[in-house]
């Protein structure tokens, strides 16, 4: 049953984070943090179907988070989700087509690595 | 050109540090709210744990956080904003040991100085890679 949560949260997780980062290029760099301008841009990704499709997926992930952590430790359940870490890198280079220069990859690895060392 | 390259940095920096706080007071307020031995078996027991008040600002938390991830992947590489945000992982393993008392092993310590690691090197770098290049309104900013 941990497994299983665990595999629903990553999956949902990963298809969640590479949809907002689509959705959000899509949208274009924000530059006006002023509470009107964060609301039209609000309506605006309320409308892209690309973020819509994100919320779904995190709220998945969300519930599955949230019941994982009615039985397990903290330090368990928020490492092991970083696994999707390996997953939205290489989506990021095949999917998104970002350059995924070297200090990223190795930026990356070592991020996965020590997340391994401290959820086991 | 450094001007704004200068600027994007400052502004990706602020970004990532709401980010990140956001993600790890919202996280551990969830498992302080969290009731202990709740089985979470119907949609109404779910509903009813938001409701907790630590759960309910965990909650608040974690809708800024996926504001702000938002606003930055608005121009930051997912590349980029999936190795600089791991910080939070070290924030919620010191908040798990001060205030739940949870354990720190030396395996964790040394995790969370490859995480560290991993961060220094990509933060260093561009936020943006494989863009178009601005516009002429933001060139003119």
């Amino acid at each position: 049953m941990k497994w299983l949560l665990i595999a629903i949260m990553v999956g949902s997780t990963t298809a969640g984070e590479v949809l907002q980062a689509m959705g959000m290029r899509r949208h274009g760099e924000i530059h006006d943090f002023r509470p009107g301008a964060i609301g039209r841009a609000l309506a605006l990704m309320a409308r892209n179907r690309f973020v819509i499709g994100s919320m779904a997926c995190m709220a998945a992930s969300f519930f599955a988070f949230m019941k994982l952590l009615a039985s397990a430790d903290l330090s368990f359940a928020v490492p092991v989700s970083a696994v999707s870490y390996v997953l939205e890198t290489v989506l990021a280079k095949y999917f998104l087509k970002e350059r995924v220069n070297w200090l990223r990859w190795t930026g990356a690895s070592l991020v996965v690595c020590g997340v391994a060392l401290v959820s086991l | 050109m450094t001007g704004n390259a200068r600027r994007l940095r400052l502004k990706t920096w602020i970004c990532v540090a709401v980010v990140v706080c956001s993600n790890a007071f919202g996280d551990f307020f969830m498992k302080r709210g969290m009731p202990a031995d709740s089985q979470l078996g119907t949609p109404l027991e779910y509903i009813g744990a938001l409701f907790q008040p630590w759960v309910a600002a965990g909650v608040a938390l974690l809708i800024l956080w996926q504001m702000s991830r938002m606003a930055l992947l608005s121009w930051a590489d997912l590349s980029y904003v999936l190795p600089v945000t791991s910080i939070g992982y070290v924030v919620v393993a010191l908040l798990g040991k001060v205030m739940l008392n949870e354990q720190i092993t030396a395996r964790r310590w040394a995790g969370i100085a490859l995480i560290m690691a991993g961060v220094a090197l990509v933060s260093g770098g561009t936020p943006q890679t494989g863009r178009p290049v601005p516009d002429a309104a933001e060139v003119s900013r």
